[in-house]
């Protein structure tokens, strides 16, 4: 049958300009062209141009003033900037860490042979994950209120109870609270796919060999799930930059309190410059500090997990 | 793969029932955490305002949803906007699994120059914030006029990198390069063979795509934010948002009852198809 490929093919190239396999080549480059084009436009060029926006002056109406750094400079000595910051890693942190930590338990728990009703299961904990976080911040602000269910709980443990709507902590706690809700279930399932990739019969040669099952997860599992847990705590991390939907929609209900100093995060900071305040300029700037702070915790990530390969080899799945 | 679990669950033995039972205790309280708010948003939804913060909690179930939501619809067009997310979500779904459908046939089973470099282009683009771009995206949008339109909210989500990625992912295994041959032996052009026998292969992959697709778009909340800005053309998030923002005694009650309505959809499709959203996510992370 190759053979036939073949002949019909040099059967149609009888060196016309359009051969068939330029032809294909250019099918090709059309079908993967509306990305190029869309990224092009509202990816690659919003870019360039959110860069050489931070330094200049703009309220998105009237003409463009070149200012230099005066952006950054205005921005860096901005308290409100340097908060937005602090609350961004510390929330990220505090919503991402035991997030993580608690995504992989369930993940192996429900991967362990001994648990029945795994689709039941799986499904459950998915579940938080299709709510959107407007709907999740809306419902958790009622755990989370003065007299709230939260509060109810830790009375009736004896504590007393937390102000979660403009304590410092509080507030932070509750947003952590909710990103936690709306991921730990997602990210167990990934972990979950990355458990049910590795061989069972890995394991069954550990077992003959005389391995333990601590020694069973340290030589096979972790080291076979490193890929997942490294791709699940970049996109973690990624995304805990760029909160801004809970704190906005948790703090706003009177207008202008998601840039109350407890939530506000730098994606808060950026919108607030940019649409109530019409300070586009710093606003790119923010953007620029944003996406350098990304980079830098992305290699942060890389490093790390590169120095855990260690003398077992991860490898890929 | 049920086989290689029934396989393994031969190990049992070494624990005992006390840690059985303490496994499953905190498996359960997993999956309660999980589901309990969504049975709250119910309970407060159905009593009256003053339940939410009854004490001890309210925990059974009222009759109120319908005063509720008579409420709901005094204060917006409850059903515009959820008409508005349903046209934008249903028109972005169909175009993203289009586009990426197609650009992920042309990475799985075309060979050109830079396919490789592209590609890992297209991964790479996952990991671009998104507010970086937001505000000339939004100067474009003016300068275009689509600001408080939907094209703005419809266009630049046409096609996304994950969409690629996945449906590559899946098509290089379930399309067989013989298929493809055999109907370009027969004559057939290539978006005819792509259509006619490449797309009944991988409807399952698309429909996948397509649900975790628009539950995003339905889902989604900065950008809507920053374009709209007349509330008939508010989407659904954005309605709910509008909902919260009163501060003279907030009305749980109806902010619930609006909550739940907006979410039962969504649930219903989730639970209908939850293997395959679950089966897709999965098998999609796999190969990253």
């Amino acid at each position: 049958m190759a053979e036939t490929v073949i002949a019909s093919q040099a059967r149609s190239s009888k060196k016309p300009f359009l051969t068939e396999q330029r032809r294909s080549r250019i099918t090709a480059y059309t079908f993967i062209s509306p990305f190029f084009i869309l990224f092009a436009i509202f990816g690659l060029y919003p870019i360039f141009f959110t860069i050489y926006l931070s330094f200049y002056k703009w309220d998105a109406l009237g003409p463009m003033k070149y200012v230099g750094m005066k952006n950054y400079d205005l921005i860096t000595s901005d308290p409100t900037f340097w908060i937005s910051f602090s609350n961004t890693l510390i929330m990220g942190v505090m919503g991402t860490v035991p997030q993580l930590i608690i995504a992989l338990l369930v993940a192996v728990m429900l991967n362990s042979a001994m648990t029945r009703f795994k689709k039941t299961f799986r499904v459950l904990f998915f579940m938080p994950n299709i709510t959107s976080i407007v709907a999740v911040t809306l419902v958790f602000s009622t755990l989370f209120g003065n007299n709230g269910m939260i509060n109810w709980m830790l009375n009736g443990l004896g504590l007393e109870s937390v102000a979660f709507n403009s304590g410092w902590w509080g507030v932070k706690i509750a947003i952590s609270t909710m990103v936690m809700w709306r991921w730990t279930g997602y990210n167990a399932i990934i972990f979950l796919s990355g458990l049910q990739s590795i061989p069972m019969d890995l394991y069954e040669a550990a077992r003959i060999d005389g391995a333990n099952r601590r020694q069973q997860l340290a030589y096979i599992t972790l080291p076979l799930l490193k890929p997942f847990i490294v791709f699940v705590t970049l996109i973690s991390t990624i995304g805990a930059l760029q909160l801004f939907t809970e704190p906005y929609v948790y703090l706003g209900q009177s207008g202008t309190g998601s840039t109350r100093q407890e939530g506000i995060t730098m994606v808060t900071y950026l919108y607030s410059e940019a649409f109530r305040n019409g300070f586009f300029g710093t606003a790119a700037a923010t953007a620029v500090m944003l996406f350098i702070i990304t980079i830098i915790f992305s290699m942060i990530n890389m490093w790390v997990s590169g120095r855990m390969n260690g003398d077992t080899e991860g490898g890929k799945a | 793969m049920s086989s290689l679990q029934t396989a393994s669950s031969r190990t049992p033995g070494d624990t005992g029932l006390i840690g059985k039972t303490l496994f499953y205790i905190l498996l359960v309280i997993g999956a309660l955490v999980s589901i309990f708010p969504f049975y709250w948003m119910f309970v407060i939804a159905t009593n009256d305002r003053g339940a939410v913060f009854h004490i001890p909690p309210m925990l059974s179930i009222g009759g109120e949803f319908l005063n509720n939501f008579q409420r709901v619809l005094e204060r917006t067009d409850f059903f515009r906007a959820l008409l508005n997310s349903l046209f934008v979500s249903s028109m972005v779904t169909v175009s993203v699994v289009f586009f990426c459908t197609l650009a992920g046939y042309a990475f799985a089973k075309y060979d050109f120059p830079l396919k490789n470099g592209l590609f890992y282009f297209v991964i790479a683009t996952l990991f671009v914030p998104t507010q970086l771009s937001v505000l000339p995206t939004y100067i474009i949008m003016a300068k275009l006029h689509w600001i408080d339109t939907y094209k703005a909210l419809i266009v630049p989500a046409m096609v996304n990198a994950f969409g690629i990625f996945w449906m590559r992912q899946y098509i290089s295994t379930a399309v067989h390069s013989e298929l493809i041959e055999s109907g370009r032996i027969d004559g057939g052009g290539h978006f005819r063979i792509f259509w006619s026998i490449a797309i009944p292969v991988i409807t399952p992959a698309m429909a996948t795509l397509g649900i975790l697709n628009f539950m995003n778009v339905w889902n989604d909340f900065f950008w809507p934010l920053v374009v709209l800005k007349n509330s008939e053309h508010f989407t659904i998030q954005i309605a709910l948002q509008q909902l919260f923002s009163n501060r003279d005694g907030l009305d749980y009650g109806m902010i619930m009852s609006a909550t739940f309505t907006a979410t039962l959809p969504l649930l219903i499709v989730f639970l209908l198809f939850s293997r395959w959203v679950i089966a897709g996510l999965t098998s999609g992370a796999i190969k990253s």
